[in-house]
């Protein structure tokens, strides 16, 4: 225990450095997947049949293959099959594979939690704000948008909290995310070596974050409870 | 002059005619019922008039503009189609209220953005918006809901959500309104306010056109009546006539079913 104490400064320190890592692909991925996201629903409920089977054809695979295994070949496929390792190899290259990993996969799970909004606003809807005059875009944003969003809240809010704790999984290109951080310290770190804690110690961070998440997104769940 | 004059409209899904044939004309003030089984047709061709579909053949006149012809696709330009839908209003048998927006709201929302369109918005927004919220209140308080206007819909019985959708559809000052079976999705205690209603505008001389299986109702509010069977007007005339004294044999046959219920 006293030992652990002494560690805590080095570990904390290297810990949140890791942790920040952690948060910024975090954010990178939503800021990126919520709007591809829409953009694939739309592809995925397009008239022109091509379009819509090779949208479904592509969230099939995406969704039905290991995140894990996705970020091992957008990392590696370009070096080793094209020869020309475009990610570089430094923590930036990393973390831009990582990012365009994690933003294509979960882009694809947006897309179906997007589906399931928009074809769950009654088409009623739609058709009282035609008789009333309104154009497509004042439908669109007056009445159907809001609707969507409530609907799709709860299960984006699942999604979210999944993503914190997937993002532990680029540390399989090595990353340098909180789980790498806390590895560190079992080989050999800043003078600590064969120290496991630190590594089960980052599952705190991820509990206080999607703690915070959770009650945020909570709150936004019941701002829009007004309506039904 | 009528005020809506409907010629031969012809409606297909797919390979299923749905309507042949209709033709029926309206004058200003009056009420016009149609009645006839589910899958009759009614439904569809409420929805041919608001544009809500396209009918294959036929025209739609009113007050002497034709606004819809099959035949002539100028009339069918989208931009347009948008403003003629304005002639008619339409309270749906499912109200399709919008569920974010007060009673008041719902009534003033459409009345709001058409009048951003207009050219002298800008320098008279605050008195634009004022008139249409106080005639908004008068709508609702015509409903017999002045109480009710900062309800949000689920907070209000289907009754009243259905008078305010009629206030709603009223909000616009259309030149027809269309009913599609208002009371179907009420329970039997809550179709009478409804009625009466759509009662008192008859006798404020809105020109109306009422799908319904409210066979008294309609005898007694419409002006005029078709009962419609298998996609074809089988009968219309005076409403007393028609339900009372029917001519054709399959007008007997449904009016005699609806005894037995």
């Amino acid at each position: 225990m006293e030992l652990i104490l002494e560690q805590m400064p080095v570990v904390l320190h290297s810990l949140n450095i890791g942790f920040l890592q952690t948060l910024k692909l975090f954010f990178v991925t939503l800021i990126g997947a919520i709007p591809l996201g829409l953009i694939i629903a739309f592809g995925s409920m397009s008239r022109f049949s091509p379009l819509r089977w090779l949208t479904r054809l592509i969230v099939w695979v995406v969704r039905g293959t290991p995140l894990m295994i996705q970020l091992l070949i957008i990392y590696y496929f370009p070096g080793l099959v094209l020869k020309n390792n475009w990610w570089g190899s430094g923590e930036t290259g990393r973390f831009i594979a990582s990012a365009v990993a994690f933003i294509f996969n979960y882009a694809c799970y947006f897309s179906e939690i997007y589906r399931g909004g928009i074809q769950g606003v009654p088409k009623g809807q739609q058709e009282a704000g035609m008789v009333l005059g309104m154009t497509k875009s004042q439908i669109f944003f007056k009445v159907t948008l809001l609707q969507m969003i409530k609907r799709i809240v709860p299960p984006m809010s699942n999604e979210i909290i999944t993503l914190v704790k997937d993002t532990s999984l680029a540390r399989i290109i090595a990353l340098q995310e909180i789980i790498w951080a806390g590895q560190a310290f079992l080989k050999g770190s800043q003078g600590i070596s064969g120290a496991i804690w630190p590594l089960f110690f980052t599952a705190v961070y991820y509990l206080i974050f999607n703690g915070i998440l959770t009650v945020l997104l909570g709150r936004l769940e019941q701002k829009l409870d007004y309506f039904r | 002059m009528a005020i809506l004059e409907v010629h031969n409209i012809e409606k297909h899904f797919g390979a299923t005619r749905v309507l042949e044939d209709i033709s029926f004309s309206l004058e200003q003030g009056q009420a016009l019922a149609i009645i006839g089984s589910s899958g009759s047709g009614k439904t569809t061709l409420l929805r041919c008039l608001n544009f809500l579909e396209t009918p294959d053949q036929g025209q739609i006149v009113v007050q002497g503009k034709t606004l819809f012809d099959a035949a002539d696709p100028d009339t069918q330009r989208e931009s347009e189609i948008r403003k003629k839908r304005l002639h008619f209003g339409m309270v749906f048998q499912s109200f399709n209220l919008f569920p974010q927006y007060t009673a008041l709201q719902n009534v003033t929302l459409a009345s709001q953005l058409l009048a951003k369109e207009q050219p002298d918005f800008k320098a008279n927004k605050a008195n634009i918006l004022a008139d249409i919220e106080v005639h908004g209140k008068e709508l609702l308080a015509q409903m017999g809901l002045a109480d009710r206007s900062g309800h949000y819909p689920h907070q209000l019985s289907g009754g009243q959500q259905q008078r305010v959708a009629i206030a709603r559809a009223l909000a616009l000052k259309p030149d027809i309104l269309c009913f599609d079976e208002p009371t179907s999705a009420l329970d039997p205690e809550l179709t009478g306010e409804v009625l009466k209603v759509i009662r008192s505008l008859a006798d404020q001389k809105t020109t109306m056109i009422i799908v319904t299986h409210e066979m008294a109702f309609a005898r007694d509010v419409a002006d005029q009546i078709i009962f419609m069977d298998g996609g074809v007007i089988v009968e219309q005339g005076d409403p007393h006539q028609v339900i009372e004294h029917p001519r054709e044999e399959r007008t007997k046959q449904f009016l005699a079913r609806y005894a037995e219920n």
